[in-house]
């Protein structure tokens, strides 16, 4: 962000690829379900994919009523102003600074709040209450999204104090990731967590979640630039090969571990990847994002193989693909940002040891205020409404249960009631 | 020698082989079936189509035990199976003719009696 030294005006170039990148950035939450879905048993697929579709409407419009406002009006300190709430002020016109239509910038924003809170539901997937989700969800949204976003990116203190955040490490990344941790520890461990073997249902929508992940990851980071300058087109080439050297890390300590290459860690990795670059993307040079790749996915290896041991029910790994490697790469970014490459700001390895130090105070701050308020949030919410399904509800399955449907119904034995008959019904199996 | 057949609800199933784990009766079969034993119907709604579900998902064990291993069989069923609600499932015994181990030819006794190693 510059200071415009003209009255701001559309670049329609940039404008062009903001609307794509927005587009890209919504699918990610699709792609998160499908990915999400295929690692649940089949009882709870749909209610695990519903769990994320969920998160489209409600981080849409909490987003538009006060999100938004809260997180990029003015640059206060702790928290944003309410001069956009209802989208109030929102319109053609750029914001200061900007290159593109406010509305743009407002709805690509808005993407990224939605696939947070999509991110978070994989620590309580398989018996979380649909309803207590939802509003857990909507308050999320404003008390914590909201809040991380201003900090790194809306003016506020982190920002100021110049910890650098390129597409979200602080917000997105590491505000669900530990959000995920202190989520699973309130809402407690499935009731079969430890006894039986609970696992992946279909891991080819594993592997294609993951796949759709990457794709739109494109346009979370390389969109993250805010136009089609040198910052984005550096992000979209580092997503391309962070996750590709993450992938091979991965590849690697599978064979060493296990002596075969997993499918389900293959699309860990991808995610883990894509992760690591994000808060890094357009500040460090290829070489580095590559050398993050291969690096970064260590430790969050380590966290996912640790993670089963424990008692903690942290069930689809968010705490590890994403609290632990956004970390890392915020970190990472300290030691090997190069003005030669960004423009803004050297790392620790090129000479400025107080930005390495400015990324330290971003890793620390922003998990422990994402683990303390979702704790906090939690424990009222469940003072006021049970957080999980009965024992019963979640054996026979979530989906069942919260929606009505199945994700593989064969209709044998289904009997048809006709709405216009009433009672009536039509059989169509007459069990005996 | 019988054959004892355990219908019950695929969410037990496991539950039911740990507690024929802990019986000491090995050689299980396990099938999925649908079956309907007189539990409420399930309405389930897509788009504009509603449907009550007459068929409901099953487990169904077959073990083929010595006589002296009916009961413990019988026993561990129901533990592991039981819910107290209605669809909790059923078992059924039956008299077995013959068994053959498919490996040795071993017949009948020595057929279900498991493999000590």
């Amino acid at each position: 962000m510059g200071v415009p030294l003209t009255v701001a005006q559309v670049d329609t170039g940039d404008t062009a690829w903001m609307l794509a990148s927005t587009a890209l950035v919504l699918l990610m939450t699709i792609g998160l379900g499908v990915f999400y879905a295929g690692l649940v048993r089949a009882k709870n697929s749909l209610n695990t994919f519903m769990m994320c579709v969920s998160a489209l409407a409600i981080g849409a419009v909490m987003w538009a009523l006060i999100g938004y406002s809260l997180a990029f009006d003015g640059d206060g300190s702790l928290i944003g102003g309410l001069g956009h709430v209802a989208l109030n002020g929102v319109g053609f016109e750029p914001r200061e600074g900007g290159t593109i239509p406010h509305l743009v910038f407002m709805a690509f924003q808005g993407t990224f709040c939605m696939i947070t809170l999509a991110l978070i539901s994989g620590a309580v997937v398989e018996r979380m209450r649909f309803g207590a989700w939802m509003v857990f969800a909507a308050l999320w949204s404003v008390l914590v999204y909201a809040v991380l976003a201003h900090w790194a990116f809306g003016g506020g203190w982190l920002a100021a104090e110049g910890a650098l955040d390129f597409a979200g490490g602080v917000p997105v990344e590491m505000g669900s990731g530990f959000a995920a941790l202190a989520a699973a520890l309130v809402v407690g461990a499935r009731k079969d967590y430890g006894r039986q073997a609970l696992l992946p249902h279909n891991t080819v929508y594993v592997l294609l979640g993951a796949g759709l992940l990457w794709f739109g990851w494109f346009g979370f980071n390389g969109g993250s630039g805010l136009g089609t300058g040198n910052s984005s087109v550096l992000a979209f080439a580092n997503t391309m090969l962070t996750p590709a050297c993450a992938l091979l890390t991965w590849f690697a300590l599978d064979l060493i571990r296990g002596r075969r290459v997993t499918a389900v860690g293959a699309a860990t990795a991808i995610i883990v990847g894509c992760v690591l670059i994000t808060p890094a993307g357009g500040f460090i040079s290829p070489g580095w994002a590559m050398a993050l790749g291969f690096l970064g996915a260590l430790p969050c290896y380590a966290v996912i193989v640790w993670r089963p041991r424990t008692r903690v029910d942290e069930t689809l790994d968010v705490l590890a693909a994403h609290g632990i490697a956004g970390f890392t790469g915020i970190l990472f970014l300290g030691l090997v940002a190069q003005m030669s490459w960004n423009g803004v700001a050297d790392g620790l390895f090129y000479g400025d040891a107080g930005q390495f130090w400015s990324q330290a105070l971003a890793a620390a701050v922003a998990p422990a205020y994402a683990f303390i308020a979702t704790f906090v949030l939690l424990k009222v919410l469940g003072a006021v409404m049970p957080l999980r399904a009965t024992e019963h509800d979640e054996a026979v399955g979530m989906d069942v249960v919260y929606h009505g449907e199945e994700a593989y119904v064969t209709g044998e034995g289904a009997i048809l009631v006709v709405p216009e008959d009433g009672e009536k019904e039509v059989p169509v199996a007459n069990p005996v | 020698m019988k054959l004892v057949i355990g219908i019950v609800r695929p969410e037990k199933a496991n539950d039911v082989l740990e507690a024929l784990y802990r019986a000491e009766v090995r050689g299980v079969s396990l099938s999925r079936v649908q079956g309907h034993g007189g539990e409420l119907e399930r309405v389930e709604t897509y788009r504009g189509t509603t449907v009550k579900m007459g068929l409901e998902e099953k487990a169904r064990f077959e073990i083929a035990v010595s006589d002296d291993f009916v009961q413990p069989t019988v026993n561990a069923l129901r533990e592991g199976a039981q819910t107290g609600e209605v669809g909790d499932g059923k078992i059924f015994v039956l008299p077995l003719e013959q068994a053959v181990r498919i490996r040795t030819g071993e017949a009948d006794q020595a057929a279900v009696t498991p493999v000590v190693k």
